[in-house]
């Protein structure tokens, strides 16, 4: 067995591994999840402006009856790529970035499970987007809706829909690569004496969604299969001259599509469920109640899709299961609801940016949730669906709820992340433009939806009279743009502020706010050890006999210790690498060779393999 | 990753498996439900065709029966490269990783013929919807069976540049996790689309 013998030398990589943690390419090659935390996050939010952008354009082609300012296919394409971004590319990366900076330090560890495959996930997220949106260049948007129905989703002639499939298996495997690292993270790695009740609820809802993500993901990766199947080369999945079956798609589609739902909303609820005790003082009401909640929606979630589908005629035994499932699943979303009003109830509030942002969240969820409560029940929802209604609800829960959540997410956790405070004089006129305006821009859709305006039309005549509040709406949403437009500059100026920031600047509860502002690489000094919920807070404040809250008398048990950090040393980090983005680069060619060329197909497949190889190979570090 | 390897074993805050291989159970049951997802859309248009040809038609389930046995017995081989590892016996591992990449390459191979005896019976990807879901299914599951060869063959690789001694069995059962998974799917395919009669539409 003399070729058994180890190698003195370490084995060499591909490519010498990169040292830079710092400067502009180092974050092409960083492994370190805050950093790639905020590459998600600005992701994210560049796409929001373009989803935004859409948006406002079909405001502007409805403000006015009988207009042409969009054609009716390019207003096809316009809505399609605004579902398709807020949801896919907007909404999930967003919470990912959220999930990504903060699921470690929450739980007191280093880094997450898999740091490559991290960065790996992000990559991939981004080419996924941009391969969607080079489709405006290369034959046409997606145009089918962000649910692409077919046959009208397969048989129409542009590429559009290819891209379509395409692109949002390569965002898939982004997430279900995501899902499977971050939730091994949280089962596997967190601090000593943080036991799953110990856990702050923002990591329990990031447990949930990561386990959602990983059962539902492959569902509509198989749907967008069959659908790029049929559409390239002829097969018969959902062709019914052939005996295919069309609402075989909507099934696949909603058994992930309802579990998206959750995907995109828990996250924004594990944030309010963070940010109510800190800005009340008091622990979250009924930490065990939301945590279940949060579990039994995410069952529950899978068992209600047909609720989107029933004018589709699954018969009255089906529609009705369907709709009892609906309204158990409105159990949980209401407990949940009542916690965060048993939070602040006889709370010592103060409203600050991201309280006034979470509680804007539970009201508009609340009017969400009861539109929502109205679909379940099947004779009404013949009359909901496909009208306004349908689209009022949804933006009530997905931007009343989940953006709103996001964004106070973003005024919470800024100090943190970069150091900084957002302006809380500017960051209130920025809520109250948003509260106003998205209430102008979708209150309105309930009146016309339920008027009969049908979603999805790109023009309507006159004499409906469907003018007036059409109107509103669109003034709404430029409202919206402005305050977003006011985030923008509140999130620059920022940055001229010195990087000063202490620990923990609001009073916070959790293990992020013990380390500096923003964290060093390695997090935490020495690796926390925790003793109970909310343990910074208990580390900072103790119970008096008659229940009074009393400061821990300074060099207690435990302050937060913000200055400086002179540990560190010794901590080895794992090194940048290239690999993540080379194996994720592959993707979109090879995507692109199916469309337009076999030969681009193994040429993608070079950097996939180059990539992975190269990973398996590399020397821990140089 | 190896830091946290020794920071994760404290009570009640892991639970003392390794990251990889909790990951690689949690990527399988997702696994499961791509699977799932298929066969699902094969057993709804079972005999749902309008034209031929059909199952009976083209099925030769004695050959097709053959060639699962081989896949399963490379299962066997899997489990005893693993153990040979564990052993020490890196000569041993080597013969049975190349004795499993060379049950797999049997077992795609047999899978190509099959699908060149279709075609020439007039039955491709496009001719049914029983073509079009045999197809994409198989297909799909053979895709698995060349990733998992390219995988033990990678392995064999790294051995004979005496990069896989016992201290990387860990290694060797994550590829096999994926193996055993990939031939458990296969006996699930195998009954649904072989062994449950389809009769010819009237």
């Amino acid at each position: 067995m003399a070729s058994v013998s180890v190698r003195a030398e370490r084995p060499r990589g591909l490519l010498r591994r990169p040292t830079a943690t710092t400067g502009f390419w180092s974050w092409f090659t960083t492994v370190d999840h805050k950093k790639i935390g905020i590459l998600y996050g600005i992701t994210a939010f560049a796409f929001f402006i373009i989803g935004g952008s859409e948006a406002l354009l079909i405001r502007l082609q409805l403000a006015r009856p009988d207009q042409d300012i969009l054609s009716a296919s390019v207003y096809n394409e316009m809505f399609t790529m605004h579902g398709i971004t807020m949801v896919f590319l907007v909404v999930m990366p967003l919470s990912a970035a959220f999930f990504n900076y903060l699921i470690p330090l929450m739980i007191g560890a280093r880094d997450v499970a898999f740091p490559r495959l991290n960065a790996y996930s992000y990559w991939a997220f981004l080419f996924g987007g941009l391969f969607i949106y080079s489709s405006w260049f290369l034959g046409g948007a997606p145009n089918g809706g962000w649910f692409g129905y077919p046959p009208n989703a397969t048989v129409d002639p542009s590429l559009g829909m290819t891209f379509y499939s395409l692109g949002l298996i390569i965002t898939g495997i982004a997430s279900t690569v995501s899902a499977v690292n971050l939730a091994v993270t949280v089962i596997n790695m967190r601090a000593p004496g943080m036991t799953l009740f110990r856990m702050p609820v923002f990591i329990w809802m990031g447990l949930v969604v990561q386990l959602l993500l990983a059962f539902s993901l492959p569902i509509i990766t198989i749907g967008l299969t069959e659908m790029f199947f049929d559409r390239r080369f002829g097969t018969h999945f959902f062709d019914p001259a052939a005996g295919g079956d069309p609402v075989l798609w909507q099934h696949l589609f909603w058994l992930f599509g309802h579990p998206e739902v959750y995907i995109l909303i828990l996250p924004a609820m594990g944030i309010v469920s963070e940010i109510l005790p800190v800005f009340a003082r008091k622990p979250l009401f009924g930490y065990q109640f939301v945590v279940f909640s949060g579990i039994a929606i995410g069952f529950i979630g899978f068992g209600v899709w047909a609720h989107h589908m029933f004018a589709v005629g699954l018969g009255p035994v089906a529609n009705t299961a369907f709709g009892i499932s609906t309204l158990i699943i409105a159990v949980p979303t209401g407990v949940k609801i009542f916690n965060w009003l048993g939070t602040l109830w006889r709370g010592d509030i103060r409203f600050t940016t991201p309280m006034l942002f979470s509680v804007g969240f539970i009201a508009m969820f609340v009017i969400g949730g009861l539109s929502g409560v109205t679909h379940a029940v099947v004779p009404s929802d013949y009359q909901q669906t496909d009208t306004y209604y349908i689209v009022a609800h949804f933006h009530y829960v997905l931007f009343g709820g989940a953006i709103f959540g996001l964004f106070g997410g973003i005024y919470y956790w800024w100090p943190k992340v970069f150091g900084r405070m957002l302006g809380e004089r500017v960051g209130k006129l920025n809520f109250w433009l948003m509260l106003i305006g998205f209430n102008m821009t979708f209150g309105p859709m309930h009146i016309l939806g339920l008027q009969g305006m049908p979603r999805r039309v790109q023009s309507y005549p006159e004499s409906l009279g469907l003018s007036f509040w059409n109107l509103v709406s669109s003034i709404g949403a430029f409202l919206i743009a402005v305050s977003v437009l006011i985030f923008l500059v509140n999130a620059v100026a920022s940055f001229r502020k010195p990087k000063e920031m202490e620990a923990d600047p609001w009073d916070a509860r959790t293990l992020e706010w013990t380390t500096t502002s923003p964290p060093p690489e390695y997090n935490f000094d020495e690796v926390p050890v925790v003793h109970s919920l909310d343990e910074l807070w208990h580390r900072k404040y103790s119970q008096t006999q008659g229940g009074r809250v009393v400061p821990v008398p300074a060099g207690g048990s435990g302050e937060a210790h913000g200055g400086g950090h002179a540990g560190g040393h010794g901590i080895h980090m794992p090194g940048p690498s290239y690999f993540p983005l080379i194996a994720a680069l592959g993707l979109p060619i090879a995507a692109y060779g199916l469309i337009f060329n076999w030969w681009l197909v193994g040429a993608g497949m070079v950097p996939v393999l180059a990539g992975f190889y190269g990973w398996i190979l590399e020397p821990s570090a140089e | 990753m190896e830091i946290h390897a020794q920071e994760s074993e404290h009570l009640a805050t892991s639970t003392g498996l390794p990251n990889i291989k909790l990951a690689m159970w949690l990527f399988l049951a997702s696994d499961c439900m791509l699977f799932g997802a298929l066969i699902s859309t094969y057993v709804l248009y079972r005999g749902a065709s309008v034209v031929g040809p059909y199952p009976n038609d083209v099925f030769d389930i004695p050959y097709t029966s053959v060639s699962s046995f081989v896949l399963l017995a490379s299962s066997l081989t899997m489990v005893l490269a693993l153990a040979a590892l564990q052993r020490g016996d890196v000569g041993r591992s080597r013969v049975w990783l190349l004795a499993t990449a060379l049950l797999g390459m049997t077992f795609v191979g047999g899978q190509v013929y099959e699908f060149t005896t279709f075609a020439h019976e007039e039955l491709t990807l496009t001719t049914n919807l029983f073509s079009t879901s045999f197809y994409v299914l198989t297909g799909f599951h053979g895709t698995h069976v060349a990733i998992g060869i390219l995988m033990l063959l990678t392995l064999l690789m790294f051995s004979f540049s005496g990069r896989l001694g016992p201290e990387k069995a860990e290694t060797v059962e994550m590829v096999g996790l994926y193996w055993h998974f990939v031939d458990i799917v296969w006996i699930v395919i195998f009954t649904v689309i072989y062994l449950i009669p389809t009769g010819n539409p009237a």
